[in-house]
């Protein structure tokens, strides 16, 4: 029973070579595009039918987008509406990968650093890209808080310089540690299951307990896999609030 | 020292670092809930600031996980 091999990314076909490269489609590229047919079809199904009183499929959409629009306006103002189809993505995207991915056997994608990491980047560069496009070197003012006295002044500013750049690779562990850890204890309690199942029937009374432990575990899993998502998008809120005001 | 033995213990010792986080995350959440008790109003406004410092607290929790993670199973 080894708790890493859920982790195992296969090649399901391979798509062509690029540069020496093999360019294939894999399971984790399966649970991507399951994910956002998924989402599709939610949002799709959502707004054909628009009523005045939703349905239950319209009330999730609606739901969910006035979840996400609240917290980007209450962390990133009423300028930082027009990254909401970002911020909205994003989450979505999280949460339903997240949540495909507690489905025993089933593949989940944000276990991956590599994926963690290009949403972590891609936020990272809009917020830069988009911050001095904005506002020039003004920018640079969000790295000097006002009101520090002359002689910290430098100290602090090496701090939020570095903190800076130590956000994307906290962003994209949190999300990718937090997965791999929760999928990690759920296979070695399950584990715990079969060791004691395999010692007869006195096993059998104790493998009860690990696997009540299971249960609440996934349920504690299922907590983690919105938070998880719910934190991402706040936090891309709160690093793109730094690019649209840079001021404070 | 057997290597493999070597990084056993250093897993354990990583995982002390959970600790810390631990009482961050209890000092978070204890201190939401001993305002949102006295000032039940102003709670629902404060939620998003709640999730933030527990992200931040927990990122570094993490951080000690990963090294323990890393010193297993490679």
């Amino acid at each position: 029973m080894d708790p890493i091999h859920q982790f195992q990314i296969d090649n399901l076909f391979t798509l062509g070579r690029i540069g020496g490269v093999e360019i294939a489609f894999t399971n984790s590229a399966l649970y991507m595009l399951i994910a956002v047919a998924l989402i599709g079809l939610l949002m799709i199904g959502a707004t054909t039918s628009r009523a005045l009183i939703p349905g239950r499929i319209q009330s999730v959409a609606e739901i969910s987008y006035e979840f996400v629009s609240n917290t980007l306006r209450s962390t990133a103002g009423t300028e930082g509406m027009k990254f909401f189809p970002l911020v909205f993505s994003l989450f979505m995207f999280i949460l339903a990968v997240n949540v495909i991915g507690l489905i025993p056997y089933a593949f989940t994608v944000t276990s991956h650093i590599i994926i963690t990491v290009s949403f972590a980047l891609l936020v990272f560069l809009t917020v830069i890209v988009y911050g001095f496009w904005k506002n020039g070197l003004h920018f640079f003012k969000s790295f000097v808080p006002s009101g520090i006295p002359i002689y910290i002044l430098p100290f602090v500013v090496f701090i939020e310089v570095f903190s800076f750049f130590v956000q994307p690779v906290s962003h994209s562990v949190r999300l990718f540690a937090n997965m791999l850890a929760g999928h990690i204890t759920l296979k070695v309690f399950g584990g715990f299951v079969v060791l004691l199942g395999a010692a007869g029937w006195l096993g059998w009374l104790g493998a009860v307990l690990p696997l009540g432990m299971t249960v609440a575990l996934t349920a504690l899993e299922l907590l983690v896999a919105f938070l998880q998502a719910y934190v991402f998008a706040i936090l891309t809120c709160i690093y793109l609030n730094r690019a649209i005001h840079p001021g404070h | 020292m057997d290597p493999q033995a070597a990084k056993y213990i250093g897993a354990g010792i990583a995982c002390i670092g959970m600790g810390g986080a631990g009482v961050g995350v209890g000092t978070i959440f204890g201190y939401y809930l001993a305002a949102a008790l006295r000032n039940p109003s102003a709670a629902q406004g404060q939620f998003g600031n709640l999730i933030f410092g527990f992200a931040v607290t927990e990122a570094l929790g993490i951080f000690s996980l990963l090294i323990a993670l890393l010193l297993m199973f490679t």
